[in-house]
């Protein structure tokens, strides 16, 4: 095998940070299989031929696995005639386990199959959230799938269609986790593995789920469908370990780095260096808690917020999530099951009236977040707005009766019923 | 005869616990807090009394089976055998003795992984796919983010920023690598190229036409074949039309460039979370190291660590010292593009007399 000149990657394994390009290499030179070696020196040979003339030359196409319309990314090459081993050179898209736990043991197994059938090359894990088993032929995608499906893998999303989720490290190792984040991650997104697999709405749905407002999966700014830890009563604070942190940081500090960052103004600091906290207007953002994480912990009564829209540029600008269940809690079956009927009227909603490659935020961009709350069943709430209407443009004749639903729905709440029923 | 086909089972997402350390699972729901021995490694403490470590390494993100499989040995050998990747494709790895971590630590950084990227430190760069496996990428994510980790890979071990940053790259306007502290994206400079004589063939041109958001493009014959036509004046080189309709080439050797994006902030610490904002372009796009983006970055990075209190992220440091500030801070160009133009962009601008001198 004649080896591909790469000058310009080759100055990619120089520096401290371990280099993607050393891994290929070693893929062309070590592996015990032909087939390997041959797809890795023609993938360097295309990439540097990217790199000298700043171009990429993938194309798309189709190819799925049988019974399945997506969770594969086809990439056929543009210059495949001088680079013919790496000319199909597809990434499978493979849900992780809720949560990115594994053993070594079933690494091992995922990397064996991979280069059976596959280039050896593997991401954990893509931008969605996937797996990302990059490089097969046509052929051998549907031999990878086989086998890994057999030992409980699945194909993730990819098109118009609900994505893979994702969960943050949440109740296994978190201590401001306020739910169980992998459980509603599979409640979720294993509800719609239709609608996963057969790409059939009018454009991508992600679900992303944090077990507190740190939101470590960004699911406000990168998720149609975001659901985030957070409790209702007061957080917990244990008084004798703020004294003896203000002892050891010192009062300036406690202040300047935290009474004074609260963004609400909540917090202030005692005479005696105790802590108050004026929870009525604790807005659960967490920088209290992350700053002093053995004084302060969420309280115990745990639900989440759920916001949907967020996604970025393209086609109308950013969009942040916003709140359309300000709380609920998730300690019963019927709870999970209210949750994920949410999200069944959400992408059914959205199947229906989005336009094609709409987003779910741009259509609520479009027709407003009132016309998709009556859409979907869920009422209005003042949570969900940063302030009023200051626009006048507005048709008000049916006040009245909007009026006498709010105080029937307080009512309602003071009897004690859950908002999101 | 033909073959007959085997029915996928559509299992979807595996259940995370099968794959848990036991003391994770013991202790689910029950952390009670957590400190940071060392940049690196953070040791959380259960209602029980049980303690877990672990410990975060740095590593090429596009793994080779070879790096996959010594990363398996070394948690076998060093570890419990139970690892987890962040959402920056950090590998973690779970121990439940204090005894195991100094050997953990040793055996990664003699493998050529890198420890770190935990509390204050500059996170792994999150990127895309690129030259190597993309099909509308301006650029090469991996390279780029190798290139920059190699410079900075003394703020991933030592965790002496102000507060944590995240940065991301992004090979067009899409955006896969999300918002970030500091984002490096491609920015087009000039309207799509077109091949006339593909698009009747490739591009379903109805669909192109809606995918522009400036409304520039429109159905024209050219040269007696149905085609496309972008009007130049209107083009805002977002690269919308590109993914859809191939023949409407964007990515430019010359013209596709690198711009610099601040303050995109996920969590709602403090602040509601932000978007990040547009502060320098026209870098170009040099592979294979990308030195001009990686300047621009040390840059704002020393601003920042120099100027920023305890905990700001870079968007708090900003909604603190201003814009202004911030660019006679950075030494960064001024200028026309920076102020927004696009709809709702009146909310961008300063309508008080809230002005520092």
């Amino acid at each position: 095998m004649k080896k591909h000149d790469t000058p310009m990657l080759d100055q990619l394994e120089q520096g401290p940070w371990p280099s993607f390009i050393s891994g290929i290499k070693r893929l062309r030179d070590e592996h015990h299989d032909g087939r390997v070696n041959g797809v890795a020196n023609d993938l360097l040979g295309q990439l540097e031929h990217s790199y000298e003339t700043r171009r990429g030359y993938w194309k798309g196409g189709t190819v799925s696995v049988y019974g399945y319309g997506g969770g594969i990314i086809p990439r056929f090459s543009e210059v495949g005639e001088r680079f013919p081993k790496s000319r199909e050179f597809h990434t499978l898209r493979v849900q992780p386990p809720a949560g990115n736990y594994y053993t070594t043991d079933m690494l091992r197994n995922l990397a064996d199959s991979w280069e059976k059938w596959g280039s050896g090359l593997v991401t954990f894990h893509g931008q969605t959230g996937n797996i990302m088993f990059i490089g097969a032929d046509t052929e051998n995608t549907q031999h990878f799938f086989d086998e890994i499906n057999d030992y409980g893998f699945d194909l993730g999303g990819a098109g118009p269609c609900v994505r893979t989720a994702q969960s943050c490290v949440g109740s296994a190792r978190c201590e401001q986790s306020c739910c169980n984040e992998h459980k509603i991650h599979r409640s979720l997104v294993n509800n719609f593995v239709d609608d996963i697999h057969r790409p059939a709405l009018p454009y991508k749905f992600k679900f992303k789920i944090s077990g507190c407002p740190n939101d470590c999966m960004n699911s406000i700014e990168r998720a149609d469908f975001a659901v985030i830890g957070t409790w209702r009563d007061e957080m917990k604070v244990d008084q004798d370990e703020v004294k003896a942190y203000v002892a050891r940081k010192g009062r300036k500090y406690v202040i300047d780095n935290v009474v004074t960052r609260c963004p609400t103004n909540a917090l202030s600091l005692n005479d005696d260096d105790t802590l108050e906290v004026d929870d009525r207007n604790c807005v659960r953002c967490m920088h209290c808690l992350n700053v002093m994480p053995k004084c302060l912990s969420p309280g115990d009564e745990k639900g989440v917020s759920v916001l949907i829209g967020g996604k970025r540029t393209l086609k109308i600008g950013d969009l942040f999530g916003t709140v359309v269940v300000p709380f609920m809690k998730l300690d019963t079956q019927e709870d999970y099951d209210r949750l994920v009927e949410i999200a069944e009227e959400t992408i059914d909603f959205f199947a229906e009236n989005a336009l094609e490659h709409e987003r779910v935020g741009e259509m609520i961009e479009r027709i407003g977040l009132v016309n998709f709350l009556e859409g979907i069943g869920l009422e209005t709430d003042p949570n969900m707005i940063a302030h009023p209407r200051e626009s006048s443009y507005v048709r008000t004749d049916t006040w009245d009766e909007e009026a006498a639903k709010w105080f029937e729905r307080r009512q309602r709440a003071k009897n004690g019923e859950s908002e999101a029923a | 005869m033909a073959k007959k086909h085997r029915m996928p089972i559509e299992s979807g997402c595996p259940d995370g616990f099968q794959y848990m350390h036991p003391a994770m699972i013991r202790n689910f729901g029950q952390w009670q807090y957590h400190t940071h021995p060392r940049v690196g490694v953070l040791c959380h403490i259960a209602e029980s009394g049980d303690a877990i470590w672990t410990v975060r390494a740095g590593t090429q993100r596009i793994l080779d089976v070879f790096t996959l499989r010594k990363l398996c040995e070394i948690g076998d050998r060093y570890a419990d055998g139970h690892v987890r990747f962040t959402i920056r494709s950090n590998i973690e790895y779970m121990v439940d003795d204090e005894a195991k971590v100094e050997p953990l630590i040793e055996a990664l950084e003699s493998n050529g992984f890198v420890v770190g990227g935990t509390q204050n430190s500059v996170a792994f760069i999150s990127h895309t796919q690129g030259w190597l496996h993309c099909d509308i990428p301006g650029t090469d994510a991996s390279g780029v983010v190798k290139s920059m980790m190699d410079e900075l890979i003394d703020e991933f071990r030592n965790a002496e920023m102000p507060n944590r940053v995240h940065i991301t790259t992004s090979c067009c306007q899409i955006n896969c690598g999300g918002q970030g502290d500091i984002a490096i994206n491609i920015q087009h400079t000039k309207p799509p190229k077109i091949n006339h004589d593909l698009v009747a063939n490739v591009c379903e041109r109805p669909s192109v036409v809606a995918r522009c958001p400036v409304a520039a493009i429109r159905p024209a014959m050219v040269n007696g074949k149905p085609s496309l036509e972008v009007d130049e004046k209107k083009c805002i080189c977002c690269g919308a039309c590109y993914p859809p309709c191939p023949p409407m080439q964007i990515n430019d050797p010359e013209h596709s460039k690198l711009a610099i994006w601040v303050g995109g902030n996920h969590s709602n610490a403090r602040s509601k979370p932000s978007f990040q904002k547009l502060v320098a372009a026209g870098i170009p796009n040099n592979p294979p190291r990308w030195p001009e983006a990686t300047a621009v970055v040390k840059r704002i990075l020393r601003a920042y660590k120099e100027d920023a209190r305890d905990w700001e992220r870079i968007n708090d440091w900003i909604d603190r010292v201003g814009w202004p500030r911030f660019f006679e801070l950075t030494e960064l160009p001024f200028t026309k593009f920076h102020i927004d133009n696009w709809r709702g962009s009146r909310k961008s601008l300063n309508a008080s007399t809230h002005i520092r001198f």
